[in-house]
């Protein structure tokens, strides 16, 4: 077995306080290792994105803890975090948020910049990254003239180009048509799943479960076979 | 950080109808306030021409004189006192008056005459035709040749006329820094003239103008002068009594101040609004950027770039504005009473600065408070 990208450790999160008090993750732990695409499923309300999001180091957890290969996710200050989030995770998110006033090539180019890179030398990696999803071509649009399928692979280059261990997807197929939804989803296990990636798919979508390795089931915050064993 | 900054600008100037709105805002309130102020500074440069043309490094007025217009007579053993003064090299009598001019058709034209010290003609005008000699010559007076010549029917080099029922001749034409603040022509003659010629009070001298040996006595000839009852000022001081006067004392002060704080407060408004919805119409971008790995530093880098960009193209836009419609004033008006100075240009500068600051601040608050966990959550 590939080694482990991912080991949550007892997670929860809770929102409100008082009679409002609202766990969306409850003791949550399992493990995700590299070459696995791994689906959260459940349920509207039921945790995920909140779980995705305390994984991939944006929304702190109440008690538990995020290991991402060796680091220990939350101890990390700010900037640090920051820095963690821009080198080790790729995020291709439901709306893509794209910068429409901004060309394709460019916006792929984002992660580079804040990396750091010279302006043309991240547009031109960018433009590498832009034909592994196969829109070299369309490099010098803006967002708005491309297709939804086509804006999400934009935004699967985006997150390409920061060089991440880790992908996230949120709902990577509700803005799509169920054809192009399924092309988007075995486009990135056949070109972006790679022996030090793993990727990590947040979907209520049922038609593409067929491209998980593997699936955890949530629901009211609590992963439903405790331990987030594979059911695929 | 000159790449991100570079996506900022991209990601300003290419939203183009809110770059154009913003610009828009900035460049009407620059202009409104380099407009004011150039305004102001043209207005007051008119009304202290008398003592920036005469040169004098030193007034004695009496100490309720505001501006060289209301002058109030000084005695003439003053003269003599301040002469005696230790410090001082010269003292000259300056006559200040009004008097009026019979035109060929029979009609009055009011003109300022100037009186200067028969010996030593002291504060005399730069000619343009004509020699200076030629001042002591019966009669003669030389007429300035600015905006308000032609009023007097553009008098030649011989030209006689009537002033206060006394004959005048043109023995000269002279040019001089700054023309008045009343649309009126200015005369030159000697002092013994102008008191002759222009009825007066038992005193005749208006102001004295005085040289001293050197800067630093300054102070003492002021302390000396004050102890005769009398104000010394610098030219420097004279210009700001007179300033100050027009500031507190006519209105015209309050008004412009009040017209260019509601040209800054317009800028304020329309820019901080507009920047703001820029910035909200973005706020998931920006919290997409700060998901990605842009850090708080980098966020604020960029809005700030953002509104100083904004703001110094106005600036330039409104700078520019202002100069080409004193341009077009001056080709109809040509004594346009407008002047755009540094002193102007760098207070609108400092003032769009509070504006980008101002914008850019309201801005960096919404943007640092973005949780990118509401960019998960849509």
């Amino acid at each position: 077995m590939a080694p482990i990208a991912i080991r949550a450790q007892g997670l929860t999160k809770c929102f409100g306080h008082g009679d409002v008090k609202t766990y969306a993750v409850r003791d949550v732990s399992f493990e995700a290792h590299f070459r696995e695409i791994l689906y959260i499923v459940g349920p509207s309300g039921s945790g995920k994105t909140t779980l995705l999001s305390i994984i991939s180091g944006i929304l702190r957890p109440d008690t538990g803890r995020v290991l991402v290969e060796d680091t220990d996710v939350w101890s990390l200050k700010e900037n640090a975090l920051a820095e963690f989030r821009l080198h080790k995770i790729g995020f291709v998110f439901q709306d893509y948020h794209l910068f429409p006033n901004l060309t394709t090539v460019e916006n792929v180019a984002i992660p580079l910049v804040l990396k750091r890179q010279a302006w043309h030398d991240a547009t031109r990696e960018a433009l590498k990254y832009l034909e592994v999803v196969g829109l070299g071509a369309r490099a010098n649009l803006n967002p708005n003239r491309l297709s939804g399928g086509e804006q999400q692979r934009v935004a699967i280059a985006r997150a390409l180009a920061s060089g991440p261990d880790l992908m996230i997807f949120d709902e990577p197929t509700a803005s799509l048509d169920g054809d192009t939804g399924r092309k988007i989803v075995e486009f990135v296990k056949r070109e972006v799943l790679s022996e030090h990636r793993c990727i990590v798919v947040v979907t209520h979508d049922d038609r593409i479960y067929e491209f998980a390795d593997r699936i955890l089931h949530m629901e009211d915050g609590r992963l439903l076979d405790g331990k987030g064993k594979a059911d695929a | 950080m000159i790449g991100i900054l570079r996506i900022a600008y991209k990601l300003l100037v290419n939203d183009k109808g809110k770059f154009a709105a913003l610009l828009m805002g900035l460049t009407f309130s620059v202009f409104l306030m380099i407009q004011m102020t150039s305004m102001f500074a043209g207005l007051m440069k008119k009304a202290s021409a008398t003592v920036t043309n005469t040169g004098a490094k030193m007034w004695v007025l009496d100490p309720a004189v505001t501006n060289v217009q209301s002058a109030i007579p000084l005695p003439d053993y003053l003269l003599d006192a301040v002469r005696s003064i230790e410090g001082v090299k010269y003292a000259v009598p300056l006559y200040s008056g009004g008097a009026l001019v019979r035109l060929k058709d029979g009609t009055y034209q009011p003109v300022t005459v100037l009186g200067l010290d028969d010996t030593s003609l002291y504060g005399r005008p730069q000619l343009l035709e004509g020699k200076i000699e030629d001042i002591y010559a019966e009669n003669g007076f030389v007429v300035v040749k600015d905006e308000e010549y032609s009023k007097l029917e553009n008098p030649r080099m011989g030209t006689e006329f009537e002033l206060n029922d006394n004959r005048g001749v043109i023995v000269g034409t002279a040019k001089v820094p700054a023309s008045g603040l009343f649309g009126i022509p200015t005369l030159y003659t000697t002092f013994n003239r102008a008191v002759q010629y222009i009825p007066s009070m038992r005193y005749t001298i208006s102001f004295i103008l005085v040289e001293p040996q050197s800067m630093a006595d300054v102070g003492r000839i002021q302390q000396a002068v004050a102890r005769l009852g009398y104000d010394a000022l610098t030219e420097r001081g004279l210009i700001d009594r007179i300033t100050d006067w027009y500031i507190y004392h006519t209105g015209l002060g309050t008004n412009l101040l009040l017209m260019t704080a509601i040209a800054f407060l317009v800028g304020l408004s329309i820019s901080g609004q507009t920047f703001y919805t820029f910035v909200l119409e973005n706020i998931d971008k920006f919290g997409a950027l700060k998901a990605i790995g842009a850090k708080g530093r980098e966020l604020v880098a960029m809005i700030f770039f953002q509104a100083t960009l904004t703001g110094i193209i106005g600036y330039g836009l409104g700078v520019g504005l202002c100069a080409l419609l004193i341009a077009l004033a001056r080709l109809r008006l040509p004594d346009y009473a407008s002047i755009i100075t540094y002193g102007n240009l760098i207070f609108a500068f400092a003032m769009v600065l509070v504006i980008s600051a101002f914008s850019g601040y309201i801005a960096v608050r919404k943007v640092l408070r973005i949780d990118p966990y509401d960019i998960f959550r849509g």
